[in-house]
């Protein structure tokens, strides 16, 4: 059994990487809690706000943290208009169409950033990349530090804008009861569409707090939308603080996983997890009942 | 379409198909109709559970890989024939198929949930198969190379043919059955109103149990298949979801809970990608690209599949008037 001076920074690493995925699992909570819609496509789409961070930062050198100001809204524009345009139109009420047409979409986005910029992993460089802070004894890289508070932030902003603004309430009208939202005027289709495109915004505040701490390639995507998956369905679908323990669980999980059981088994614990969830829990810790 | 109808127009396809070998002189041809065959065993399999049944899966290369593994491992580690290992491959799925289904149709998983769990199932097997010594973990198996039928080994791509036209004919004439007998009119009950089958004492459980059972059979020789074809391995291959998607998209394509469905999608699919790959050539990822728009525009444009669009066309013939009655349906 290693000591609290193991486990102790193992832990604290774990929250902080449980940050990221959390980023990540808030724009597909956000997603699925509203539209029911499984989006394949969301690694792809994290993949693509990454190169544009990178992109920025190389060609017009724009801090990955300044980025958060354009990569954003840059992502929300997209989403918006790929659910607008394309996925909201090739539903026809049949949830197996958006599953393929997500597919579709994430095969063409990955294959496109490997044609355009080829399977070369890449890394910024950014004057605090390798700064640490120490926090209990433990030394934390920064960054880290600074996407996990980045997470907390997010979550809190996604919370005030559902429970407090109009557009809020009508994603959670539409989300409980489609018909009857439409039959008092909401424009569902213009509020599904600002959902996703909300969640794929989402995805551009986490390429902008990860960048500084990874990397990208075309593939950077699959592992992060797989393990996003897992916090979604243990958080509970559609909740935002689920998606926010759930991630930091799974972080941690992850990390004493791999503690204890070597790098390659230590993912294991989080699927257990998600399978025993999903039977026992469907709707997740804090999900709404069924 | 009748059922003896349905049965005598199979037995002619695939009749065409067995004239493959006499009529394709290139390797290369004859290497796209045999992976052509084995996508639509592969789809037809997932048609099982996903078209008749109605759960969704999205983790099928657990059946994929346990039986590519089984297959190799035995070979392998035991000096197994590969024959034996195919019927062990077949059955390994299967039981894999019996322990998921177990455990999600026991707590009343459906819809999206079932997908995730099925998922998160096949990511299990991959990193339990990438951490323990006797699949080769990361690195993967090799097996040996000893050409002979006896082997599962051929000389020639004929022989793997043969092989693969037998499993997947055999696969589509179960298939056949299941649509004309009393299980199969309990599954699509059961896929088209769940409490409703119960409510008349389909036992819905059991039946759900047979078909993931049946399905992982059938995904698991597609998977020995592969491994004697191809005669390597690892967890990658074997459980990655690059196979998962692919048992999905082929009858989800051709047109889901349909006999031909997978057929059409895994000659749709091969042939676009043969097509792509010769009008663009070998840049890296565009023929993919071109791969995922035209999904993207089948998806627009012919939502039912390609069996739905054969269907439609075929009624629009006879001239009726064109209803809404694809939309009930659905």
């Amino acid at each position: 059994m290693p000591d609290s001076a193991i486990i102790i920074p193992s832990v604290l690493n774990g929250l902080t990487t449980g940050g990221l995925y959390a980023l990540v699992a808030l724009g597909l909570t956000l997603i699925y809690g509203v539209l029911h819609i499984i989006n394949f496509a969301h690694g792809a789409l994290l993949m693509l706000g990454l190169y544009a961070v990178y992109f920025l930062n190389v060609q017009f050198g724009i801090d990955p943290y300044a980025a958060l100001l354009i990569v954003p809204p840059a992502m929300f524009a997209l989403g918006y208009a790929l659910q607008r345009g394309i996925i909201g139109r090739a539903s026809h009420g049949r949830d197996e169409n958006i599953l393929l047409v997500t597919l579709g979409l994430s095969i063409i986005i990955e294959n496109l950033a490997l044609f355009f910029f080829r399977s070369d992993t890449r890394t910024v460089d950014t004057p605090y990349s390798f700064d640490v802070v120490e926090i209990f004894g433990a030394f934390l890289p920064y960054p880290k530090v600074v996407a996990f508070f980045g997470a907390l932030v997010t979550a809190a902003l996604l919370w005030l804008l559902m429970s407090h603004t109009d557009l809020g309430r009508a994603i959670r009208a539409l989300a409980k009861e489609r018909k009857g939202a439409q039959l008092v005027g909401i424009n569902a289709d213009h509020v599904f569409a600002m959902s996703f495109g909300l969640g794929v915004a989402c995805l551009g505040v986490a390429a902008c707090l990860l960048l500084p701490s990874y990397y990208v390639n075309p593939q950077v995507g699959g592992g992060f939308v797989l393990i996003a998956f897992t916090i979604v369905v243990l958080g509970g679908m559609g909740s935002f603080v689920g998606a926010l323990i759930g991630g930091l669980i799974i972080g941690v999980v992850e990390a004493l996983g791999g503690l204890f059981l070597g790098e390659s088994l230590g993912q294991i614990g989080i699927f257990v997890i998600f399978i025993l969830v999903l039977i026992f829990r469907p709707t997740g810790l804090f999900g709404a009942r069924a | 379409m009748k059922q003896a109808q349905k049965l005598l127009m199979l037995i002619v396809v695939f009749g065409l198909i067995a004239l493959a070998p006499l009529l394709i002189v290139q390797e290369s041809m004859l290497n796209l109709v045999i992976m052509t065959l084995y996508a639509a065993l592969l789809g037809q399999a997932w048609n099982i559970l996903g078209g008749y049944g109605g759960q969704v899966s999205f983790g099928h290369a657990a059946y994929f890989g346990t039986g590519a593994y089984a297959v190799a491992v035995l070979q392998v580690q035991f000096g197994i024939n590969p024959w034996i290992g195919l019927v062990v491959g077949g059955l390994a799925a299967a039981v894999v198929g019996a322990f998921i289904g177990f455990c999600t149709f026991r707590y009343g998983l459906r819809g999206s949930y079932f997908a995730l769990v099925t998922l998160a199932f096949a990511e299990v097997l991959r990193i339990l198969s990438n951490s323990v010594d006797f699949t080769g973990a990361g690195v993967g198996l090799l097996i040996p190379l000893e050409r002979s039928a006896a082997n599962f080994q051929f000389a020639s791509k004929e022989g793997f043919f043969w092989v693969i036209w037998a499993i997947t004919f055999a696969a589509f004439l179960t298939v056949w059955k299941i649509g004309n007998s009393r299980f199969g009119a309990q599954l699509m009950a059961v896929r088209d109103n769940e409490d409703a089958a119960r409510a008349l004492g389909v036992d819905a459980f059991r039946v759900k149990m047979g078909a993931i059972m049946l399905s992982g059979f059938f995904a698991g020789l597609a998977g020995v298949f592969y491994a004697q074809y191809y005669l390597y391995l690892d967890p990658h291959i074997a459980y990655g979801a690059a196979i998962s998607v692919e048992s999905l998209l082929v009858p989800i394509i051709g047109g889901m809970g349909t006999l031909f469905g997978p057929l059409l999608g895994a000659a749709f699919l091969h042939g676009l990608s043969e097509l792509s790959r010769a009008v663009i050539g070998d840049a890296p990822g565009i023929s993919l690209v071109l791969y995922g728009v035209l999904l993207v525009i089948m998806v627009l444009f012919v939502p039912r599949g390609l069996a739905g669009l054969a269907s439609h066309l075929r009624r629009g013939k006879r001239s009726q008037p064109r209803t809404e009655e694809g939309k009930g349906h659905a």
